[in-house]
């Protein structure tokens, strides 16, 4: 994997003594990696399996079930609700994860440079929307949303316009888009800023010392030695937008009509799971959406990782 | 500790890896406990005693749960709230799924009841003796939960429909209320025409509303005999909705907002969504949400399709069911029976549930208790009036709650886009027909 | 305040204390090494880039502030006053009061469920992140690269669809309805393995550990004494990360418990939300918002807390220079 090729950079090869070589070293690698694997394999690569195998049945309220081999898999594949969710969470990523990642990365940025005053209440303040469970903000942004008695029907009311509807077909995705940054900028805030705290300050030593700005710094030395957190936060906010749920799923109460079951795919394999009963389909719907994603994130960091 | 979980860590990767090659053979391990001397012997049973899981989100069963273990010692009921319909309703799916964890009773809602009939998931009660209660409870509700001979739960309430009205701004405004849907369509424009502020209602899209004013039109989309499905929203009874409702939504007389938001209950207490159509149990989630508007608020019989007319439907309501995976079935029909009927019932009543049984429905103290938030109006007169008028020949699919899944995919679009609603039941009746076709049902054949 | 004494502290006096106290704000302490004024190193707090990166506090806080004003209201003043204003009457210790003590107190029994799930589950899922990363930055072992490969690809396949068979497992072992099923899965957080395991590579000289070796330490040894010192930001970072999504929790708790004496606060809250949407139900749309309100509390106490391992695990850290 190239990831680890980076990683491994970094970090001369521990080959140079030979005591520590071989079996032991691979025992005491799987005995400090062996509870996650353990435990992983419980509670994903198990149902994954069962997930696997349930995909090539189908089971009917008449008539009980049968095998059926590959048949939902070419159903999925030419399911246009399937698509059309696909291609809307598509553009999702495309629009909101760099707005978000940029966002995030300014500020990560801003707060390491020390300059601004109260740093502190800065990290916990943008940090705070992703503690806030999505039930709750979803309470909070229907008011904001609401056009009769929330925000925007507040300030209609106060300047006398209109605002377009936030929970209308036609802006609900963005709507959405700005809940999941609002909720996340914290969050991959957080994981550039502790990035950027491991960055060796020898670095900046030196280029200060040749008398580089501080836009020069970030630049030259801060943005490549947290590349590797850059194309692991855009890989997790792909798998996250592919897997988007939680966010429509709650708004769908305000706006039914604009958010259907099958706005993303994962809320059509909610529904078709738990609406339908269709668990087979939704298991093959699932696994054609792993894969899917799976290339995507794979894709991006062959890419992110070759630059450097 | 540590080993203890890693042995069971260790057990559970074995049986996931068994499941993988067994998992069409789970969901009958739950039969043990069939205890006492016959399977029908509800009365030893409840002499023995036991435990009764109940999963319930009606509020009013607490008292009944009480006062039922205060009358058999030996039993312990155990009342869970597992969730509030579809959530209720996919737990119980896994839990039969999964061959354990099922309850011993259900709360079913009557649309979703056909689902659980149609798998044989939930007991049929006439074996226990439920079959004598037809006359014990009102038609609606009793038809629902009856399919030829068999009984598969015991209603527990019912939603026949009223028309809740807020009077001040009716009176404000000058508005008599409306006895034909046609009237109601001119109210509207008059309500909304004085203050855009007021709508005549809310209303998104709503697959249980829609379908409850197609009852009362006369439209019957659904017919079902056993695995023989018709789905047919071209009807008289539902272009008479139609036509109505696409007046409302083309003139933007209705609120865009969902049933149950605070902004509903907002929208209810400040006057503007002016009315409402639902069911008879509204008046307990009126008093205690909308608070603010106690006196404001009256109770009349729906407006009507055809002038004259007495037509009248059930919106929601629910019912008792057995799965099948119950432990203790004897015991559980024994509780079912008990919340359903007789003592049980009343207690039910007087503590705000709308009675599904004839005794209740026509007993004085409950038809002359005056409603204090309705300004000392005997409400209940209203609805005993509308129960008696539903007229019993609706059902539902046996796959109802899918279908109500999709309604919004489908109806939807008419509240959202120019496209009309004639189109969206179209949709939505071809979503239900091709669902129906998929779990092996024969549809429109 | 309290960030710029413990770096001081931490970084071991490299200045007199009182230099970091007169110092206008607490990042304005050098992080570590030697101090040279008027550098990108060394600067000094600016006003515009403060005010500047104050909109992005205005985006994050303002939908936070219509939930304290609204845990200030009452029922009625919910509905009947302007969201981003105090209604009448000041209904907060109230509400607090009913929230805590409505239904028997129900909430307080799920406030304890919910510090077991995030004290269990996300103190194990860091535990097993930090060993995990370690081991995979740290030691050359077959198959060591498939391991990250096969955690994407799992974590690819959405969740959702997993919840019915992950159940019927969990239901087949007998955990479900009990505080495993959701102890259990939150122990795993892909996430926090790889920021571990980027962590460590960067923030662990692998010469340390030779050294170590050579002097004869064990390996469980040298990873207490030397590797999880240095791996202290990375840890605390993970935890904080795991602690919220255990905190919020809510699709599977959903799924896998039934008992509401199990229940986390996001499924109570939920349950209190569709209490008001059923017949005869009670609507306590206030109980909803306060009770939302002191859901976040703790959350904040604990990135508080946590804030000051941070720095002192960033100043541990500079033992690498």
């Amino acid at each position: 994997m190239t990831l680890l090729s980076t990683s491994a950079q970094a970090v001369p090869p521990p080959r140079r003594r030979t005591r520590f070589r071989g079996r032991k070293e691979a025992l005491v690698g799987w005995g400090f990696v062996g509870p996650f694997v353990a435990v992983f394999g419980l509670v994903f690569l198990a149902p994954i399996a069962y997930a696997l195998y349930l995909s090539v049945f189908r089971d009917r309220l008449i008539g009980g079930t049968s095998f059926v081999g590959l048949d939902n898999y070419s159903e999925a594949l030419a399911d246009p609700r399937f698509w059309e969710g696909l291609a809307r969470v598509g553009l999702f990523l495309l629009v909101q994860v760099p707005v978000m990642l940029g966002i995030a990365l300014l500020i990560a940025l801003a707060i390491d440079s020390g300059r601004l005053y109260g740093t502190a209440f800065f990290r916990v303040s943008v940090f705070l929307p992703y503690a806030v469970p999505a039930v709750v903000a979803s309470l909070i942004w229907g008011f904001i949303y609401g056009t009769r008695f929330g925000l925007v029907g507040n300030i209609n009311d106060t300047l006398g316009v209109t605002l377009p509807d936030p929970l209308s077909p036609s802006l609900v995705l963005a709507a959405i888009g700005n809940i999941v940054t609002w909720e996340f900028v914290g969050y991959n805030m957080l994981i550039f800023y502790s990035a950027l705290k491991v960055v060796p300050r020898s670095l900046y030593e030196a280029a200060a010392i040749d008398g580089a700005g501080e836009w020069r710094i970030v630049a030259s030395v801060k943005l490549p030695a947290i590349r590797s957190a850059l194309v692991i936060a855009t890989i997790f906010s792909i798998i996250g937008s592919f897997q988007l749920f939680n966010e429509p799923s709650i708004l769908q109460k305000l706006a039914p009509n604009a958010i259907t079951s099958d706005f993303t795919p994962n809320l059509y394999t909610y529904s078709l799971s738990f609406a339908g009963q269709q668990h087979n389909y939704a298991a093959t719907v699932a696994i054609v959406m792993g894969v899917i994603t799976a290339i995507i994130a794979y894709a991006v960091q062959l890419r992110g990782m070759r630059k450097g | 500790m540590r080993t203890h979980t890693t042995r069971r860590l260790l057990g559970a990767l074995a049986v996931a890896s068994a499941l993988a090659l067994t998992a069409t053979a789970c969901g009958s391990d739950a039969g043990d406990g069939d205890g006492g001397s016959g399977p029908k012997d509800v009365k030893s049973a409840l002499e023995k005693g036991g435990k009764v899981t109940v999963w319930a989100w009606e509020p009013t069963l607490k008292k009944v749960a009480e006062d039922f273990e205060k009358k058999y010692p030996n039993v312990d009921v155990e009342l869970v709230n597992a969730g509030t319909g579809d959530k209720q309703y996919t737990a119980l799916q896994n839990a039969i799924a999964a061959g354990s964890g099922a309850p011993d009773v259900a709360q079913v809602e009557y649309y979703a009841l056909g689902q659980f009939a149609i798998a044989k998931s939930v007991e049929d009660l006439s074996p226990y003796g439920a079959g004598k209660f037809g006359e014990t409870f009102t038609p609606g509700p009793w038809n629902a939960v009856t399919q030829d001979k068999a009984v598969y739960a015991l209603p527990m309430d019912s939603g026949p429909m009223a028309f809740f009205y807020n009077k001040k701004v009716f009176d404000k405004h000058h508005i008599e209320v409306p006895t034909t849907w046609d009237q109601y369509v001119e109210a509207a424009r008059t309500l909304h025409k004085a203050d855009p502020k007021i709508f005549i209602t809310n209303d998104t899209g709503d697959a249980g509303a829609t379908t409850s004013l197609i009852w009362q039109a006369g439209g019957r989309p659904y017919k079902t005999d056993g695995t023989k499905v018709t789905v047919d929203f071209g009807d008289a009874g539902t272009e008479k909705y139609t036509a109505t409702w696409q007046k409302l939504l083309d003139e933007k007389l209705v609120a865009p907002v969902s049933s149950w938001s605070d902004a509903w209950y907002k929208g209810l207490a400040d006057g503007s969504l002016a009315t409402l159509s639902i069911g008879a149990w509204m008046p307990a989630n009126l008093t205690s949400g909308v608070a603010a508007a106690s006196g404001d608020w009256r109770v009349a019989p729906l407006p009507q399709w055809t002038k004259g007319d007495k037509a009248s439907a059930e919106n929601g309501g629910s019912s008792l069911a057995v799965p099948k995976a119950a432990k203790n079935k004897e015991l559980a029909y024994a509780f079912t029976e008990f919340a359903t009927t007789g003592a049980g019932a009343t207690t039910r009543v007087s503590e705000g549930a709308f009675p599904a049984t004839r005794a209740d429905l026509e007993s004085k103290t409950f038809l002359d208790a005056p409603f204090p938030y309705f300004g000392g109006q005997k409400a209940n007169q209203v609805f005993a009036e509308s129960a008696r008028n539903v007229s019993t020949d609706w059902s539902y699919l046996p796959y109802q709650v899918y279908a109500n899944s999709v309604f919004n995919d489908t109806v939807g679009k008419a509240y959202v886009s120019s496209s009309k609603l004639t189109d969206g039941l179209k949709t939505w009746q071809d979503a239900s027909v091709k669902y129906g076709k998929d779990q092996g049902f024969s549809v429109n054949d | 305040m309290t960030t710029s004494l413990t770096t001081a502290a931490a970084t071991g006096g490299a200045e007199p204390a009182g230099a970091a106290a007169v110092t206008a704000s607490p990042s304005a302490a050098p992080r570590r090494g030697k101090r040279l004024p008027h550098t990108p190193l060394n600067p000094r707090p600016s006003l515009a880039l403060t005010l500047l990166t104050g909109l992005a506090l205005v985006y994050t806080l303002l939908p936070l502030a219509w939930l304290v004003i609204n845990a200030t209201k009452d029922q009625k003043g919910l509905l009947d006053s302007f969201g981003l204003w105090f209604a009448d009457d000041f209904n907060l210790w109230d509400n607090v009061t009913r929230t805590l003590t409505y239904d028997d107190g129900v909430f307080v029994r799920w406030l304890l469920n919910t510090l077991l799930y995030v004290a269990a589950g996300a103190g194990g899922a860091t535990v097993l992140a930090v060993l995990g990363g370690y081991a995979l930055a740290k030691f050359n072992f077959p198959g060591r690269k498939a391991v990250f490969a096969v955690v994407l690809g799992a974590v690819a396949v959405p969740g959702t669809a997993l919840a019915v068979p992950t159940f019927l497992m969990f239901s087949k072992m007998g955990l479900t309805n009990t505080p495993w099923a959701v102890i259990i899965p939150s122990l795993i957080s892909p996430f926090g393995l790889y920021l571990m395991w980027v962590f460590a590579a960067e923030a662990i000289p692998t010469e340390l550990l030779e050294a170590a070796r050579v002097d004869g330490s064990g390996e469980l040894r040298t990873f207490f004494t030397i590797a999880l010192p240095l791996l202290m930001p990375g840890t605390v970072t993970v935890l904080l990360f795991s602690m919220v999504a255990t905190w919020n929790n809510y699709f599977l708790p959903l799924i896998m418990i039934k008992d509401p004496d199990w229940y986390p606060l996001t499924l109570g809250l939920s349950a209190w939300n569709s209490q008001a949407q059923t017949a005869g139900g009670e609507a306590v749309f206030d109980l909803i918002i306060t009770g939302s309100l002191l859901t976040i509390v703790p959350i904040v106490v604990i990135f508080l807390l946590l804030q000051r391992f941070w720095q002192s695990g960033l100043a541990a850290g500079s033992v690498k220079e």
